[in-house]
């Protein structure tokens, strides 16, 4: 009982330990990121790493999310008589949650996980301590760019996801099941608000982005410098990310849309 | 006039938690030389080039660099100071996503406001005189383990540094890779005036190359000297390394109880 307590214990202060240590390095990130802005090609080119290479994903899903949705949609809009309602619908879901939640767990298990093994493997190759030894901070030259581009990425990343499940609505809405095209474009544009939908739901990718992109770089400069330590860093940044990622909705949801 | 010392170990003590990894090292090196540290695996050398470099404090002594307390230097003071070292490691550590040529302007990129043309002329002068200069668009994963090694010597040297580290410059190496690295340490160091700390076991290639050899075994120098003083030293750690006998001071058997006990069989002497 006492060595059960006890683990318990030591479990709770190296979760707060290591929480402080992350916010220390939160910190630090922000600090160095001086120079990466300076240097913009720096984030471009990890933009084009984390963000550009996930694009064919987040289409690919943004497509599917959005048929299926406009599926289930019809389904339960006709035995009320309004599925001329379905565009609403499919446009609402979207940008409010399954938008910038799906996009960012998609996010963290492509990029982030690309992210994390990255930067695992240049500790565990001493890459980090050379740069070190050749006075140049790893933190401000290695992961002050990867973070940005991650923040940058996520909320491009869902606008296009966004925008591809609204296409995907229409093409079984209107073009397979035959919706009419016109209520469908205009009960969307009506029933969508620019700052109460479309804003919030920008607000949550660009908190997921920081959430995510920070766990993953964490995780990667924290990793022990062997090949288990890496791989469990690259697995804890998919599992972190993912819950922080539904908790962080609804305590933002639960702030933003208050029947409003 | 005395010749200058512009490194100095006094004291200098480490311990991870409570486990001591060295203690009391004393040594001095001069401008121009090149000394080896040499012993076991796990005897602390790295760790030494570590409190060097300023990437871990002593736990009691200090390193004097440059007329400097390494481990008293805020960070700003120790980054100005790295800039003045160079350090290849075990395996090159090279950076994976950027190509031989843009590994060796790496420093030269960070720390200079240097026109690209400038810097072009440069990497290639440092890749010429570690014979890879035809190699330059390469990535590292083309390279081979000899020339990774060459390559992180170009990038250590790209900034002409007083101080040059070699962690374990030898490991892995064929017999044509590890003399043409010996050689690279020996001429790299006198053309640039620098002085270079080799840790390193491998002895017949060491002793070939530096000045002045200090033994390290279990935390502390248990013997030093000129490579000739090394090769006749009477000492039975250094006579016992030197010509690689399996038994001696460092015994083959890692502390156990007797043999016939532990196989619970009478003893033949009973």
């Amino acid at each position: 009982m006492l060595d059960l307590l006890r683990k318990l214990g030591h479990t709770a202060i190296d979760a707060i330990w290591r929480l402080g240590y992350a916010g220390r390095f939160f910190f630090l990130t922000l600090i160095g990121s001086g120079s990466s802005f300076r240097r913009f090609h720096l984030i471009i080119r990890e933009i084009y790493y984390t963000g550009v290479r996930s694009l064919i994903i987040i289409v690919v899903s943004g497509l599917f999310v959005g048929m299926v949705l406009a599926l289930q949609g019809y389904e339960t809009l006709q035995r009320y008589g309004s599925s001329s309602a379905l565009g609403v619908l499919v446009a609402l879901a979207l940008v409010r949650e399954l938008g910038p939640v799906v996009s960012a767990l998609l996010f963290a298990s492509r990029a982030g996980s690309a992210i994390t093994a990255e930067i695992g493997l240049m500790k565990a190759t001493e890459q980090l301590s050379a740069m070190e030894m050749m006075a140049v901070d790893p933190i401000a030259r290695v992961v002050a760019p990867r973070f940005w581009s991650g923040v940058i990425s996520l909320p491009l990343l869902t606008a296009i996801f966004n925008a591809m499940g609204i296409f995907g609505g229409y093409l079984i809405g209107v073009v397979l099941i035959g919706v009419d095209e016109g209520s469908f474009w205009s009960q969307m544009q009506a029933g969508v608000d620019f700052r109460e939908d479309i804003m919030n739901g920008v607000i949550k990718s660009f908190v997921f982005g920081i959430a995510v992109t920070l766990i993953a770089v964490f995780e990667g400069y924290d990793s022990p410098p062997t090949a288990e330590g890496v791989s469990g860093a690259t697995t804890r940044t998919v599992v972190t990310s993912s819950l922080i990622i539904l908790i962080l909705d609804f305590v933002l949801t639960s702030f933003m849309f208050r029947g409003v | 006039m005395p010749p200058e010392n512009f490194l100095e170990i006094r004291d200098l003590n480490f311990a991870y938690d409570k486990r001591p990894i060295l203690r009391g090292i004393n040594m001095s090196i001069q401008k121009g030389q090149v000394i080896a540290i040499m012993g076991g695996s796990g005897c602390g050398k790295t760790t030494l080039l570590k409190l060097i470099g300023g990437q871990i404090r002593p736990t009691q002594g200090h390193v004097i660099f440059d007329g400097k307390i390494i481990h008293e230097l805020g960070r700003n003071d120790l980054y100005k100071t790295r800039r003045k070292m160079g350090m290849l490691f075990q395996f090159g550590a090279l950076f994976t996503d950027l190509s031989v040529y843009d590994n060796v302007a790496f420093q030269m990129r960070e720390h200079t406001d240097l026109p690209e043309s400038l810097i072009r002329d440069l990497v290639l002068m440092k890749l010429d005189a570690v014979g890879l200069r035809g190699a330059r668009d390469l990535m590292p994963n083309e390279l081979s383990g000899g020339m990774a090694r060459r390559v992180a010597l170009a990038r250590t040297i790209a900034l002409d540094p007083m101080l040059i580290m070699y962690d374990e410059p030898f490991t892995g190496l064929d017999p044509i890779s590890l003399g043409v690295i010996g050689n690279l340490i020996r001429k790299l160091n006198d053309a640039l005036g620098a002085s270079s700390i080799v840790v390193t076991h491998d002895v017949q290639e060491s002793l070939q190359i530096v000045d002045y050899v200090y033994f390290v075994s279990e935390g502390v120098i248990v013997a030093h000297g000129t490579p000739d003083e090394i090769r006749s030293s009477k000492t039975p750690f250094v006579h016992q390394f030197i010509h690689g006998e399996i038994d001696g001071p460092v015994p083959f058997h890692y502390p156990s109880p007797p043999y016939f006990e532990d196989l619970q069989l009478e003893s033949p002497h009973a």
